[in-house]
């Protein structure tokens, strides 16, 4: 409880900007690089679709795609985005597939988790099963839906999309 | 056309996939400075010193002589208070308040607190004092049980749940000039912290503005803990003059706020050879915590639901919310039916076993028909479909082949039948007395209320009834952002009350409105006339009455049916027990929205498993031990079954077009459910959560049955 949220109170390290892309621009934050790469995006950077549920990587409300592949931005340090490439769901603008199936099929209640969902919903395959959606899912929790909305959401927005080849299969050879 | 029982997408529903709805957390004011509460750690004694291990410049430092009013957070009493004076009754109880500008130097402060340990109350067996003890008879029980062949009796628990809500609670005060403040947060009930304000900063209501930010989850967390945290962060913004967030770490969320009440139920049943029940005792205890909070309403639910959906001559109820040194207990979706319906449910399988009887047969030949009636006396009316789900369910599930192929196996089923009564208890609606307005503008009609969107929908379904009632297009139809400088007291977003009650209240003020308007189109009206507006107050329905003394009459102005049916399969090495399929046939009056509808059956199912299977509180010295998503464990994708959904229609008259409650239902089912079908296995339990240990022990006294405990 009485921990800091960010980096410990040793903000005397001299590091310089830190520099990455992000949802496809060129950015540079002058932050502690231990600071979470959350509240980097949340209060340095203004953007504030990225949600902090847990802070310990159980939650995964604060996923962003670091190099295309899914992490809890709570547990990443600034200095680990150093020359990669991070997006978050502001980089997706509102009308994506699976932002659009999400609403239809009542795949956000609360809208918590949705912004994490969706993030590791993009790092899916191109045509996922039920069951591979379930996995590729299991770090994100939601407490509203029990999960079938969800389900039924990335299958709709799969169902939409046509396929383009070799995005899905990059995104799959990075999932462990 | 008609918007009404369309799935149209929710209105809030486009920004949330965006990520661009502003929660609480998200919202920054000028100036604004971060607050952090200080907390006991002893479970009841005394704070006797404080020592302050930093420099103290720049930091604003709250205690109890800032309290301009009482030092007690208003609710159904006052024997809460804002800040530890001396004495201590459970371990995190607030005793200090800090801000700061920066949350780095705010975290990183020592404080050092002597506190004197005094010899906790933590068992609510052994306590001394009731929040609240309630009685219900009907019929002669001695008679009941003299005509019994057959009396079984057991005990039945159920421990802690966390809310888990995503969006962990917070609150941002905001001093304004004239000596007034203004409370944004994640709020479910904007009137009751407004409530709790005036009283502690000994305010007149036009000086205490209270805003629900969107809620990133509720489920009754955000109900009554608010006005603790608002009046927090209220007093350390008059202090420093200028905003304070005071938002929690998940950590502290679980270790200091309300979580659902453990209960210990005892039932005592006499059943004749065919299987009709005689008589019922029923003991209810839950453990309050250290204050009494919403206890005794709980409390009261409880037993109002403790003997769900069956009729019984001879029934004794007697209840009671206990006292201890542990955190207050507060409201959880659902609010007391769970506990008792999990105890009847589990008890209603170990008649039939006993019986030699199918579960299903038992429970059908004591189902509550229209006519029959409740130990309050209350009559049942065609709006009772507690037989239909339950035949349904038993149809739809292939209950009998299932049950019978299963034998032996490591796969078993199990159902339970229970209900859920729509809106505030016996009278409390009238006393509520509720109002909505509608307004028109230059674009159409704007609903004012004080219901707040937490994800449920609100918004979506309170648009739809007024877009119907007035006959006007769902977009010309916006709902006003809940503040009380603005949204008349429509109640609190609780109780499974918005669609059904408020709803109501909007169908027919927008039927007024409609006459007002002489065939205008608002806007159109707006643009020639002005505005207009219509404030409508509840009604209750015809014929309702209660005594709430000798808790006679009518509990609720309708119920809601279900029945679950649970299939689970057993690990053999790790004693997991995991559900493979739910089957979850549901009567709430009519869906007005029904993506929305099986948005509330599916998540609150999926609570109900994880109080069912996993989520286990661990209590050490009154607080929660567990206190992390690490190893206090809700349900995951790879953790909840496929869900079949049938959705029974039989419209409520009284209702929003037709609407009963819903938000609560699908949590009352899946527990007894689940523990049911692991008695199918021929496990012996009594408890949830069913954790791979309590299975396991019940795996060992299947193997020596004369071990039973």
């Amino acid at each position: 409880m009485n921990t800091p949220r960010s980096g410990g109170g040793a903000r005397t390290v001299a590091a310089g900007p830190v520099a990455f892309t992000l949802n496809g621009h060129a950015v540079s934050v002058d932050a502690h690089p231990m600071a979470r790469l959350l509240d980097v995006l949340r209060e340095d950077l203004g953007l504030t679709g990225t949600k902090e549920g847990c802070g310990e990587g159980e939650c995964g409300a604060c996923t962003v795609l670091l190099d295309g592949a899914p992490v809890c931005s709570c547990l990443v340090p600034l200095a680990h985005a150093r020359g990669r490439e991070v997006r978050t769901i502001e980089s997706l603008g509102g009308d994506h597939a699976l932002q659009r199936a999400f609403v239809a099929e009542g795949g956000a209640q609360c809208g918590a988790c949705t912004p994490g969902m969706i993030m590791a919903a993009l790092a899916l395959p191109e045509h996922p099963t039920r069951e591979r959606i379930r996995q590729g899912l299991a770090g994100n929790l939601c407490r509203c839906t029990g999960y079938e909305a969800i389900y039924r959401a990335v299958e709709r927005a799969a169902s939409e999309t046509v396929a383009t080849p070799g995005a899905s299969a990059a995104a799959e050879e990075r999932k462990p | 056309m008609s918007v009404v029982g369309q799935s149209v997408p929710r209105v809030d529903g486009a920004a949330k996939a965006a990520g661009a709805t502003r929660y609480l957390d998200d919202l920054v004011f000028p100036g604004m400075l971060f607050g952090r509460t200080i907390r006991a750690t002893i479970p009841c004694g005394r704070v006797t010193g404080v020592h302050f291990d930093f420099d103290r410049t720049g930091f604003t430092v709250v205690d109890w002589r800032d309290i301009p009013g009482p030092n007690a957070i208003l609710h159904v009493t006052d024997d809460q208070p804002c800040l530890v004076q001396s004495e201590v009754r459970h371990a995190a109880e607030p005793v200090l308040l800090l801000a700061h500008p920066d949350r780095e130097t705010l975290w990183a402060a020592q404080v050092r607190l002597d506190e004197e340990r005094a010899e906790p109350v933590l068992d609510p067996r052994r306590s001394p004092r009731s929040h609240k003890d309630i009685l219900i008879e009907r019929g002669d029980l001695a008679a009941g049980f003299a005509a019994a062949d057959v009396v079984v009796e057991g005990e039945y628990r159920t421990g802690h749940q966390e809310h888990v809500y995503i969006e962990p609670q917070g609150i941002i005060a905001v001093p304004e000039e004239g000596g007034g403040i203004t409370i944004h947060g994640s709020i479910q009930c904007p009137y009751y912290v407004h409530h709790a304000l005036t009283h502690l900063l000994a305010l007149p209501a036009d000086k205490v503005r209270v805003v629900a930010a969107e809620l990133g989850g509720g489920f009754g967390g955000k109900e009554d803990y608010p006005s603790v945290i608002a009046a927090h962060a209220a007093l350390l913004a008059f202090k420093a003059r200028r905003p304070v967030k005071l938002v929690y770490e998940r950590a502290e969320d679980m270790w200091a706020t309300t979580k659902r009440h453990p209960s210990i139920v005892r039932h005592r049943t006499g059943v004749t050879k065919d299987g009709r029940l005689v008589a019922m005792e029923i003991e209810i205890l839950l453990d309050g915590g250290a204050y009494v909070t919403l206890s005794p309403v709980v409390l009261s639910r409880c037993c109002l639901h403790a003997t769900g959906g069956y009729r019984c001559p001879n029934v004794r109820i007697a209840g009671r919310a206990a006292f201890t040194n542990s955190g207050p207990n507060g409201a959880f979706r659902g609010f007391g039916a769970p506990q008792a319906q999990f105890a009847l449910e589990a008890h209603m399988d170990r008649v039939a076993e006993a019986l030699e009887m199918d579960p299903a047969r038992l429970r059908l030949r004591n189902v509550l028909r229209p006519g029959d009636t409740m130990p309050t006396g209350q009559r049942m009316g065609d709006d009772c479909s507690a037989g239909t789900v339950l035949r349904q369910a038993v149809r739809r599930s292939g209950w009998t082949r299932k049950r019978r192929a299963w034998q032996g196996t490591d796969r078993g089923i199990g159902l339970a039948l229970f209900c859920h009564g729509g809106g505030f208890t016996g009278s409390g609606e009238e006393r509520l007395a509720s109002r909505c307005t509608l307004e028109t503008t230059a674009t159409g009609v704007r609903v004012l209320v004080a219901a707040t969107e937490m994800g449920q929908g609100s918004w979506t379904v309170l648009a739809q009834v007024v877009a119907d009632a007035l006959g006007v297009p769902l977009e010309q139809v916006a709902v006003a952002v809940p503040d009380t400088a603005v949204v008349p007291n429509s109640g609190p977003t609780v109780a499974s009350r918005t669609s059904m009650v408020v709803g109501r209240i909007l169908e027919r003020g927008a039927k007024d409105l409609k006459e007002r308007l002489g065939g205008l189109a608002p806007a159109e009206h707006f643009r020639r006339h002005g505005p207009v507006s219509v404030t409508t107050r509840y009604e209750a329905p015809p014929g309702l009455s209660w005594d709430e003394e000798h808790y006679r009459g009518d509990a609720y102005a309708t119920f809601a049916w279900a029945c679950d049916v649970a299939e689970v399969r057993l690990d053999p090495d790790t004693y997991e027990a995991r559900a493979s399929k739910l089957t979850l046939v549901q009567e709430f009056g009519r869906p007005l929205n029904p993506v929305l509808a099986l948005g509330q059956i599916e998540g609150g199912t999926a609570q109900g498993i994880g109080w069912a299977l996993t989520e286990e509180v661990v209590m050490r010295e009154g607080a929660m031990a567990n206190a992390q998503l690490t190893n206090y464990c809700i349900p995951t994708t790879l953790d909840t079954p496929p869900m079949e959904t049938v959705v029974v229609e039989n419209p409520f008259p009284h209702g929003a077009f037709g609407a009963k409650g819903l938000g609560e239902l699908p949590m009352d089912g899946p527990a007894p459910a689940i523990v049911n079908a692991l008695r199918h296995l021929g496990l012996d339990l009594r408890e949830v959560p069913a954790t791979p240990e309590r299975v396991m022990d019940a795996v060992d006294r299947r193997a020596r049955p004369t071990a039973g405990r």
